[in-house]
């Protein structure tokens, strides 16, 4: 479904170059959703936006359904961690989620109708005449991920989405994800700091190594597909995949130390 | 004229999730109304030290009239259709040449705001025409025109047009990349970027040139009247002052000042109905 082949990205100019992206391959299956953990700054928003068509891979390619990503996918959505800067704040909520959807063409009655049903997925309701900034943080998000289901995707790309909200609303949105997820049957990539957060979302868990990025480690999460904050986080399958993600990362962070060093003592 | 930017645009929220608009225009209000007497007692001030210093002989009369004697001779003048044909002359052409040079500079500082290749290009031979005064103008403008109207537009035109380009030039450049990477995400094409990311981007910016442009404009449209000599209340002052009519000279002043005031006044009320949304304007809420 999403192929992640051989993806690579440096940056150049200015006589400097920096790899962002080594040498990525991955794959998700129709309708899964997969949480990309890897430690900061190692390229998870390059390779999202390599993924979203928003930004060409230095070599290798990205594929939806077979078809080469070259510009933005007709049948994906991306939600960004800046919600205060990715909603408009000229339009009202109801404007904001319909925007994409006028681009689409779509009749006006099918299209009130979705902006109408996505709010109410994500648990909004009477906040259509509302502007974005006229709400919490938590809920503004709630207006990005419905105007990411209002388009329509079979794929949807998160990039950190709740690293900007509070613990309690982030929460909340993690069930809204999980269950928006099961209930529209899309393929969900996110991507995230936060092991915990990856683990409690996630069916499978890609853990990244440090820049430059390559595929360290995939799991698989076998905890049951209905999940609860209180009772899955106390699971003790929760914990061991915790700890096994947790020290991949580690690893990763070392071994990426470990090669800086060498580096620096051969030069 | 500095006081507090109201919030009361009539747009409440439909909701009862932020009160915070509310609270805040009538926060406003409130400041306004305390301000308000303090900036009068200011203006009365100054008439008062206007009319006593030519009274008790600090100035001589004949060169600063009683403010008395310019409200009353400005009284006289309004009822005189002359003085609205002078009035109309200045506003008509600061009008024509506004919207010239708004339309101009924001087709232009678009351009040149979003092609980076463009705006390398043209900077440096902006930063050279921009700080030339429009006033130095003037010979080219008689020369080209005489004493025409298109001589005023020339200079209107020309000092407005700067003003509006910069603006929108620096508008357009600020674009969110977030915001452009969202609406790119979803597929919006060239022209509805233009009209729902990049334009509502670029409002503050315009109306903020826009304001500039029009006392900017006033000001050379009586400066165009009172050294080339084409009709309106500029003209009317030169000839007041070669008749020795100091009066009526302030009371043409007075006007022109008023105008400005006008100018100001309006272009304020529309930035606060266009710009509700901005955080300038709606009072920022905690996110």
């Amino acid at each position: 479904m999403l192929e992640v082949r051989g993806l690579r990205k440096v940056y150049g100019g200015h006589g400097r170059t920096v790899e962002a992206v080594r040498d990525l391959t991955f794959e998700l299956k129709a309708g899964e959703l997969a949480c990309l953990v890897g430690p900061s700054g190692c390229g998870k928003t390059t390779l999202l936006k390599c993924i979203a068509g928003l930004l060409a891979p230095t070599s290798g390619e990205v594929s939806v359904h077979g078809q080469r990503v070259a510009g933005p996918p007709a049948d994906m959505a991306v939600v960004f961690q800046e919600y205060g800067r990715s909603l408009y704040p000229w339009m009202t909520v109801g404007a904001n989620v319909e925007l994409p959807l006028k681009e689409k063409r779509l009749v006006r009655a099918r299209r009130r109708q979705l902006v109408t049903d996505s709010l109410a997925a994500v648990g909004l309701h009477d906040v259509e005449n509302a502007y974005p900034w006229q709400l919490s943080g938590g809920m503004q998000q709630r207006v990005a991920i419905a105007r990411a289901l209002a388009y329509e995707p079979q794929v949807l790309l998160m990039d950190e989405p709740f690293a900007a909200v509070d613990a309690q609303t982030r929460a909340d949105l993690e069930d809204l994800v999980r269950s928006v997820w099961q209930r529209f049957g899309i393929t969900l990539l996110f991507v995230t700091h936060d092991i915990d957060e990856a683990v409690y979302l996630g069916e499978r868990v890609i853990v990244l190594s440090a820049s430059p990025t390559v595929v360290q480690h995939q799991v698989t999460v076998d905890l049951p597909t209905e999940r609860d904050q209180l009772a899955t986080r106390s699971l003790a399958r929760f914990a061991e995949l915790r700890a096994e993600i947790y020290q991949q990362i580690h690893q990763a962070k070392a071994a990426s130390t470990a090669d800086r060093l060498a580096a620096e003592a051969l030069a | 004229m500095s006081g507090p930017t109201s919030v009361s645009t009539g747009r409440a929220s439909p909701v009862t999730l932020s009160q915070p608009a509310a609270l805040q225009s009538g926060t406003a209000a409130h400041q306004r109304r305390r301000h308000l007497p303090l900036g009068l007692f200011g203006l009365i001030g100054l008439l008062l030290v206007l009319e006593l210093v030519p009274r008790i002989g600090l100035v001589s009369p004949a060169y600063l009239s009683p403010t008395s004697e310019i409200v009353k001779t400005l009284a006289g003048e309004v009822g005189r259709p002359s003085f609205w044909i002078a009035v109309w002359d200045t506003v008509r052409s600061w009008a024509i040449g506004l919207i010239i040079a708004v339309i101009a500079g924001t087709v232009v500082g678009l351009i040149l705001g979003s092609v980076g290749f463009l705006r390398r290009l043209t900077s440096s031979l902006i930063e050279f025409l921009r700080p030339i005064p429009s006033v130095s103008l003037v010979p080219l403008a008689v020369l080209l025109y005489g004493n025409d109207i298109r001589s005023k537009l020339l200079l209107i035109v020309y000092a407005a047009f700067w003003q509006v380009l910069i603006q929108v030039m620096y508008g357009a450049h600020d674009v969110d990349p977030v915001a452009a990477d969202t609406a790119r995400s979803f597929r919006l094409g060239r022209l509805a970027l233009l009209r729902h990311v990049t334009w509502p981007t670029v409002l503050p910016y315009f109306m903020t040139g826009v304001r500039l442009a029009a006392s900017v404009a006033l000001i050379l449209a009586v400066t165009g009247e009172l050294v080339i000599g084409a009709p309106g209340l500029g003209k009317e002052i030169a000839i007041a002052q070669s008749s020795a009519a100091i009066p009526l000279v302030y009371a043409y002043v007075v006007t022109t000042g008023l105008l400005g005031v006008l100018v100001n006044l309006g272009a304020r009320a529309v930035e606060r109905r266009v710009l509700s949304w901005h955080p300038s304007v709606r009072g920022e809420v905690a996110a």
